[in-house]
């Protein structure tokens, strides 16, 4: 993926009084690209995006979007924009088609009547147009949330954790819809708190309490964390966190149903703490770190950093 | 039991939290006080008069002091002609003229029952009602000293004067013609301030306001969109209430009618600016419409509508004179009931414009186009 930086900004800051929720984030997004930016709750995910697309003012910070100035032409940057909202944000009581109708209009889209329509027929909701989006279920909100992003023939889309919620065909389904789109030039930026979805995306970027910990495709990201990691399967795995939890070396365990990781920085040392339950009543295996695995590493290192 | 206690701890940390709902139950509540309290008075005194003296003679001194001292009329002016004093009674800056004809003095000691007349601008009873009231009492005993030896049959009989009020505007003193017009700028207050301040802030309650803005529209755009169809209900509201004046409460209506619904609009204006200045200060629905409340009180008691305008202390008429609300239940009673024209309604008309651009202009200055 080397298309040309359609995202490419330093430095952004947004403090909120005294706290500094997005520190100096500095991302470059490219063109085509479906870029993961993943992070624990309250990371500042959300803040960077509103950031991107005029919604909030940024306190520091430079670069472009979409070739404007990020932090003086919001107008022209909105106008190629589609970004859907991590709270569902249409008018509840606007039916279907006046909803995108509505959104049409705000972008001045040529043909809008047939833009419209066949919107509604890509969106299968064409029988229901007339019914109010406030009594649409959650999932077909979602849909109609992102119809209503693409309308306008954006450049690029940022979505703001668009599958919350939603159920598992309807997410393959949407995950689809997305690589056709990026596959047609579209660029991508999304939020995401799941893991199957942070493998689907050509890039990821993981931010916690504000900065940027880590960007890169799937494996430089595991890659660049450096984790050993152990999986453990056997009788009684919430007795074992426990002890494995005191023990040097250990850094993290995650349990994974009927497994537990075991995972640390240092592989030597590790191995050290781990020796000593290494017996028939488990069995022991070592892996490859997961995304989940490292982010959870991430996220425990950094806490550390900033509480010190 | 417990449940219950859970129940109300939870209110009351909730009724903490939004400061503002707490402020305003404690602050309406003070407000009405001080306004109910000190500022509504139902029998209004020293109400401005003007004078035009014709005579020369002792009574007519004997008058003013009389009227001066019965504590309701404060000549403030002498006027040269009666078209002068009809003028001043027009544009609301007398209550009173009060008339002495030629040759009073000579009139009332020859016994003749001279004329004695008192115009009032009875647009509103309540105003006028006491002072013209307590008229030929006080005249009465004023005179009384005057009525020595062959007068003094006259003032068993009719009274040494023949005293004549010529109540204008609203010669029956009917309360529907004072109160109908006047009902028009309170219902316009009322809804412009609270649709406009419910329909900015439910777009930020509900979520919307952040997709809103994140489509490519300037503020200006924004917010007139949202106006003017707001604006449209307020001349329907126009509309039903001159309707219902003229059909059902056969209201008189003098002046104008374009000049009427010209001056609404820039009453509607000023209203939908201040609506927007509380929803940029509202966090929710129930906060704006806290403060449209907040607004409305004392619109509604310091602007004359409801009680006398002249009535008030003076602290109280300063306020009055700083709403919009004020100036209008005068420029739509001058209209209908006076039959007044842009010149006489015109100094009632810039403290609106007025009022307009100072609200607007911190609407405007706090309306934020991003969501922090
Ligand atoms: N308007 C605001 N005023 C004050 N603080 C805010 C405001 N908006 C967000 N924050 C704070 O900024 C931090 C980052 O919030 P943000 O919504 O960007 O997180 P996020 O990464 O999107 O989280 P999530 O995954 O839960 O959506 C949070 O701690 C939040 O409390
Ligand atoms: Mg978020």
């Amino acid at each position: 993926m080397n298309g040309e930086p359609i995202i490419d900004v330093r430095g952004m800051t947004k403090r909120f009084g005294d706290r500094t929720v997005v520190d100096h984030v500095d991302l470059t997004v490219r063109a085509g690209e479906i870029f993961g930016f993943l992070g624990p709750n309250g990371s500042g995910k959300t803040t960077f995006l509103r950031m991107l697309c005029g919604l909030l003012r940024a306190d520091d910070g430079s670069g472009t979007c979409l070739g404007h100035d990020v932090i003086t032409e919001s107008e022209a940057i909105k106008r190629e924009v589609g970004y859907m909202t991590q709270r569902f944000s249409f008018w509840e009581d606007l039916s279907i088609a006046e909803n995108l109708d509505f959104v049409a209009r705000m972008y001045d889209v040529k043909n809008r009547r047939q833009t419209v329509r066949k919107s509604l027929e890509q969106l299968g909701l064409a029988g229901r147009k007339d019914q109010l989006a406030g009594q649409l279920s959650g999932g077909w909100k979602q849909r109609l949330a992102l119809a209503a992003c693409l309308i306008h023939k954006p450049k690029l889309l940022l979505l703001d954790e668009p599958t919350a919620g939603v159920d598992p065909k309807a997410r393959r389904d949407f995950w689809d819809e997305i690589h056709h789109l990026a596959g047609e030039g579209l660029t991508v930026l999304i939020t995401t708190h799941y893991m199957d979805e942070a493998e689907r995306c050509h890039r990821l970027a993981y931010i916690a309490y504000g900065k940027l910990l880590t960007h890169g495709a799937v494996d430089e990201v595991i890659g660049n964390e450096r984790l050993t990691t152990w999986s453990v399967s056997g009788q009684d795995l919430a007795k074992l966190t426990e002890q494995l939890r005191a023990r040097p070396g250990v850094e993290q365990t995650v349990a994974f149903g009927n497994m537990l990781h075991v995972s640390g920085g240092d592989a030597a040392a590790l191995e050290q703490g781990i020796a000593p339950f290494r017996t028939d009543q488990y069995e022991w295996r070592q892996v490859e770190s997961g995304l989940e695995d490292v982010f959870i590493h991430l996220m425990d290192k950094s806490k550390d950093n900033s509480l010190s | 039991m417990a449940r219950f206690r859970a129940m109300l701890a939870k209110e009351f940390i909730q009724m903490r939290r939004d400061r503002l709902t707490f402020a305003m139950m404690i602050g309406i509540p003070l407000l009405q006080l001080i306004l109910f309290g000190y500022a509504i008075n139902a029998d209004p005194k020293h109400l401005p008069a003007a004078i035009l003296v014709a005579d020369q003679g002792p009574e007519g001194r004997t008058l003013f002091s009389a009227l001066q001292n019965s504590g309701y009329y404060d000549l403030v002016r002498r006027v040269q002609s009666e078209a002068e004093g009809r003028d001043l009674l027009a544009r609301g800056k007398v209550q009173f003229v009060i008339n002495i004809p030629e040759n009073f003095s000579r009139d009332f000691i020859r016994g003749d029952r001279p004329a004695l007349l008192v115009e009032a601008d009875a647009t509103d009873p309540g105003t006028t009602g006491n002072a013209i009231g307590s008229l030929s009492t006080a005249l009465n005993t004023a005179l009384q000293n005057d009525l020595k030896g062959p007068l003094e049959s006259l003032a068993a009989n009719d009274g040494p004067i023949d005293l004549r009020v010529h109540a204008l505007y609203n010669p029956e003193a009917i309360t529907h013609y004072n109160i109908v017009p006047g009902l028009m700028g309170v219902v316009l207050t009322l809804t412009m301030i609270l649709v406009t301040g419910l329909a900015i802030t439910r777009e930020r309650e509900r979520g919307t306001m952040e997709n809103l803005l994140s489509m490519p529209t300037r503020p200006i755009e924004v917010l007139v969109g949202k106006l003017v169809p707001y604006i449209l209900v307020g001349y329907v509201q126009v509309t039903l209430i001159l309707l219902a004046a003229r059909f059902l409460f056969n209201v008189p209506m003098f002046g104008s009618l374009l000049l009427l619904l010209l001056a609404a609009a820039l009453f509607i204006v000023a209203n939908l600016a201040v609506g927007i200045t509380f929803s940029t200060i509202a966090q929710n629905q129930l906060q704006a419409m806290q403060m449209t409340f907040f607004f409305f009180l004392p619109s509604l008691l310091l602007s004359g509508f409801a009680f006398p305008f002249r009535g008030m202390p003076h602290w109280a008429q300063a306020i009055g004179e700083v709403l919009p609300l004020t100036h209008f239940v005068r420029v739509v009673r001058g209209i209908l009931l006076k039959g007044n024209g842009i010149g006489n309604i015109a100094p009632e008309l810039w403290p609106i414009a007025l009022f307009a651009a100072v609200a607007m202009f911190i609407a405007m200055k706090r309306y934020r186009q991003t969501l922090d």
